[in-house]
């Protein structure tokens, strides 16, 4: 996907929030739909089964105006977080420029987390990409739950930040962090820009 | 009216929305009269009609210092009007008016109010466009919306080139916003022009009063402005960002409502912001600086586009310099090509840095194509033209014009009996102007070939080639003018360029074998010009000048001469210094090959021997033995007339 196209004066980000089940990827969506003032709102497209799990993909497109001359687009995706929906995962992460990593902080959901991780590494870098170089962020959700089911912050890194990225920890359903994670990954993304190439480098 | 310095083409940003008109106003005004006669600029108020019409004027007169530009309002031009009416000289006026060059109208917009003025510029354009003459026009509207205009004029008006100018886009705003700010020496911090230009200004004059307004605030405040702060500064001010969501569309550009405290998506798309103003507008900013800059000046870029879509950063300093080398380049040879053909400069191989290659191929076609004008033949110098009383004051007449050519005697005429050496001082003018300014290009020519060549240029279509070609020279002399009677295209041609060349200060000369006022089949508006120079006739060789004339001939054909036979031959009755030479050449046919002296007896014998005088009756040419020369040395002994055969019959009858 081409980030940046200079003769159309536009920048296209695509962000995919990747995560085990139930960790929280789709309610970072629809926190961020509901912070979208009203005559700025896309439509957010959502395939949910009747218990709410994701079936296919959250797709919500962000118009942020033109910034710097540039008509600026978030298109922030989700995948389904369920083992056996891999095929769709590695659809919707194909042409990714930043990737949310949504880990559940419940002790319980460690190894989902880690699981998951190593997933998100082999689909990557089965699409050819170098992970070192796909911009990335780490979101520890559900920081809001009673201590004693949760990792700290500071434990979580430990077990997933092997690659030292940003963390943040959130409240997804209340808010909290969410868009801090969402203008991590959007510094990250954008930031590769001036490094001379948009998007991940293939290998 | 004066025009105003600060409207020139080097102030003017180009754009997408005003790149036409722009390119069509510096068209006019390199070759006024030549394109686009009348060129109508219409556009909103603010947009820079006023700025490209004087700026037309400026560039007119650093080519031509000579044109005589008017700029007017035409509040102004009324006015005018009006006064000379007041003053019973409503006929000077039309003549001052029909006089110039270049008339740039500003605002005809107004011409609904003034429905009497109608007539009066409709008879002006009308004259000015038949006398080559350039004019150029602003309004707000087209012509056909100007109300209760005459359909004459609407069509008159729109029969030369309509364009208009739109509202600048954000390149062009931004680029506007640079160079205004440059203009005044004040730095914003990064993101704030850019802020500036998307909240947009319907015109440019909005768009300066944003700067004005930012820069005084930056004075006041002291503080470093943020993109943030200049958007809430411009659009709280503008009237169409009330707090309240507006009904009805949302207007485009204040894209976000301020807010009244901060939302969380607000501040993340003022971070983005932020991101994208520290990242995407560093090299690459550069470049698509660079880029916006070569597009406003006219140039493609496909090739600093490239660069924005490498991998790797490439140089960005040596692609830049490479580049602007390349514009260097084709400026320079654009340059070359329009001294030859001022409508090759034009051609998109001059705009595009990718195609120096042709260009330069180009360039070199039509240094070709445009062969210079016939130039004056060398064997008539100065050197070898015989002065004497009866060509003294055309001798110098022409001495002034070699010396100060265009400036005193301008054009300088030439007439006199034929063979009295008109065609030798024209060509002697003409290689003595050659050799002073060996760049000149001096066109010298007879009548005959001058139409000659219009017609051949007619007939291949390649008329305004043959204008060019004269139109490049630095002197017209034209030889036997007396043959442009009757020629009506070549006069007019020659009218045309009569004007050019005066106003250039360019050197005109003329010859003919009678006076301007006697040159029938040849239109006033011509002879009249003639006799607005010098006159000068040269008059039939003097014995002097035949003596002259023939030691000259007679050396060049390495033969001496007494002085006896010099005499003789000069005193012989010949009113041209062909007859001279005629002269001289019998007596050299006559003359013993095995001698190279010229006797006396030689030349009479020769002269006198064949001299030919008027009969009514039969005449025979008699040969005369060279045996009884001594015998028929005297011509009352030579019976020259034979009578008619009847006569004789008659006689012998008798």
């Amino acid at each position: 996907m081409s980030l940046v196209n200079f003769t159309a004066r536009e920048i296209t980000c695509k962000i995919v929030y990747y995560g085990p089940g139930r960790s929280g990827k789709t309610t970072n969506l629809q926190y961020v739909y509901s912070q979208v003032p009203a005559d700025r709102k896309g439509r957010m497209v959502s395939l949910a089964t009747q218990t709410d799990r994701t079936l296919f993909f959250d797709f919500l497109p962000l118009d942020l105006g033109t910034i710097s001359g540039f008509a600026t687009k978030f298109q922030l995706y989700t995948v389904p977080g369920q083992v056996y929906y891999n095929a769709t995962r590695k659809l919707v992460l194909q042409g990714a420029d930043g990737v949310v990593f949504v880990a559940d902080s419940q002790l319980r959901q460690l190894d989902e987390n880690i699981e998951s991780l190593q997933n998100l590494q082999a689909n990557i870098l089965e699409q050819g990409v170098d992970a070192r170089t796909l911009p990335m962020v780490l979101q520890f959700n559900k920081q809001d739950l009673p201590e004693e089911l949760i990792l700290s912050p500071q434990e979580l890194d430990e077990a997933l930040n092997f690659r030292n990225l940003q963390t943040f920890p959130a409240d997804a359903l209340h808010g909290v962090g969410v868009f801090e994670t969402l203008k991590g990954i959007a510094a990250e993304v954008l930031r590769r820009l001036s490094q001379g190439g948009g998007g991940a480098r293939r290998i | 009216m004066d025009l105003n310095p600060r409207f020139r083409f080097e102030g003017f940003v180009i754009g997408a929305s005003n790149r036409l008109a722009a390119t069509a106003a510096r068209t006019v005004a390199e070759s006024p009269g030549s394109t686009y006669n009348p060129l109508f600029l219409y556009a909103k108020s603010g947009l820079g009609k006023t700025h490209l019409l004087q700026a037309v004027g400026f560039l007119a007169l650093e080519r031509q210092s000579s044109l005589r530009v008017e700029y007017l309002t035409l509040e102004e031009f009324v006015e005018r009007y009006h006064a000379s009416v007041a003053a019973g000289q409503v006929e000077a006026f039309r003549r001052s008016a029909q006089e110039t060059d270049l008339l740039l109208l500003d605002d005809v917009q107004f011409l609904a109010e003034h429905r009497e003025m109608q007539a009066e510029l409709l008879r002006l354009t009308e004259a000015l466009q038949a006398a080559g003459r350039q004019i150029v026009l602003t309004c707000d509207r087209p012509p056909g919306e100007i109300a209760d205009l005459d359909e004459r004029l609407v069509s008159r008006l729109s029969g030369g080139l309509l364009v208009d100018i739109a509202a600048p886009d954000f390149e062009t705003r931004l680029a506007i916003l640079h160079r205004k700010t440059a203009e005044r020496g004040v730095e914003m911090p990064p993101g704030v022009l850019e802020t500036v230009a998307e909240v947009g200004a319907s015109n440019v004059r909005e768009l300066i009063g944003f700067v004005n307004r930012l820069i005084a605030f930056q004075a006041v405040g002291g503080g470093s402005l943020t993109p943030e702060a200049a958007r809430a500064l411009l659009t709280d001010e503008l009237p169409a960002a009330p707090a309240a969501p507006p009904p009805g569309p949302a207007p485009r550009l204040p894209t976000r409502p301020v807010p009244v405290e901060p939302d969380e998506f607000s501040a993340f798309v003022s971070v983005v912001s932020t991101t994208v103003a520290q990242t995407v507008e560093a090299w690459r900013s550069r470049i698509g600086e660079a880029v916006l800059r070569w597009q406003g000046e006219g140039y493609r870029t496909r090739r600093l586009e490239q660069l924005l879509f490498s991998e790797e950063i490439p140089d960005i300093a040596g692609e830049l310099a490479q580049y602007a080398a390349r514009v260097e380049e084709l400026r320079r040879l654009a340059g070359e090509a329009a001294a030859f053909d001022p409508a090759a400069a034009g051609h998109a191989c001059f705009r595009d840095p990718d195609l120096v290659e042709e260009a330069r191929a180009f360039t070199a076609r039509v240094k070709d194509g445009v062969e210079p004008p016939p130039p004056p033949s060398r064997g008539l110098s100065f050197a070898e033209f015989i002065e004497g009383a009866a060509n003294d004051a055309g001798v110098r007449a022409a001495r002034a014009v070699i010396a100060e050519p265009g400036k005193r005697f301008n054009p300088l005429f030439i007439t006199g009996p034929s063979g009295t050496g008109k065609t030798h001082l024209l060509h002697a003018v003409g290689n003595e102007l050659a050799t002073a300014r060996p760049d000149a290009v001096i066109a010298c020519l007879s009548a005959q070939a001058f139409t000659d060549e219009l017609v051949q240029a007619i007939d291949a279509g390649r008329l305004e080639w043959w204008r060019r070609r004269f139109r490049r020279a630095d002197a017209l002399l034209l030889d036997d003018a007396q043959l442009l009677a009757g020629r009506d295209a070549t006069q007019e041609e020659l009218f045309n360029l009569f004007n050019a060349f005066t106003d250039a200060e360019k050197q005109l000369a003329f010859t003919a074998d009678r006076l301007p006022a006697q040159l029938s089949g040849v239109a006033p508006r011509l002879t009249t010009r003639f006799e607005g120079g010098l006159v000068v006739e040269l008059a039939p060789p003097d014995r002097i000048m035949r003596a002259t004339m023939v030691r000259r001939l007679l050396a060049a054909r390495h033969v001496t001469a007494d002085d006896a036979a010099v005499e003789y031959l000069a005193a012989r009755p010949a009113d041209s210094a062909r007859a001279v030479q005629g002269l001289v050449n019998r007596a050299l046919a006559r003359m013993d090959p095995a001698s190279e002296t010229l006797t006396v007896q030689a030349a009479r014998v020769a002269v006198e021997g064949r001299s030919q005088r008027p009969s009514q009756t039969q005449a025979i040419s008699v040969v005369v033995p060279a045996g009884l020369d001594p015998v028929m040395g005297s011509r009352e002994k030579v019976a020259w007339d034979w009578p008619g055969v009847a006569d004789r019959m008659i006689e012998e009858l008798r």
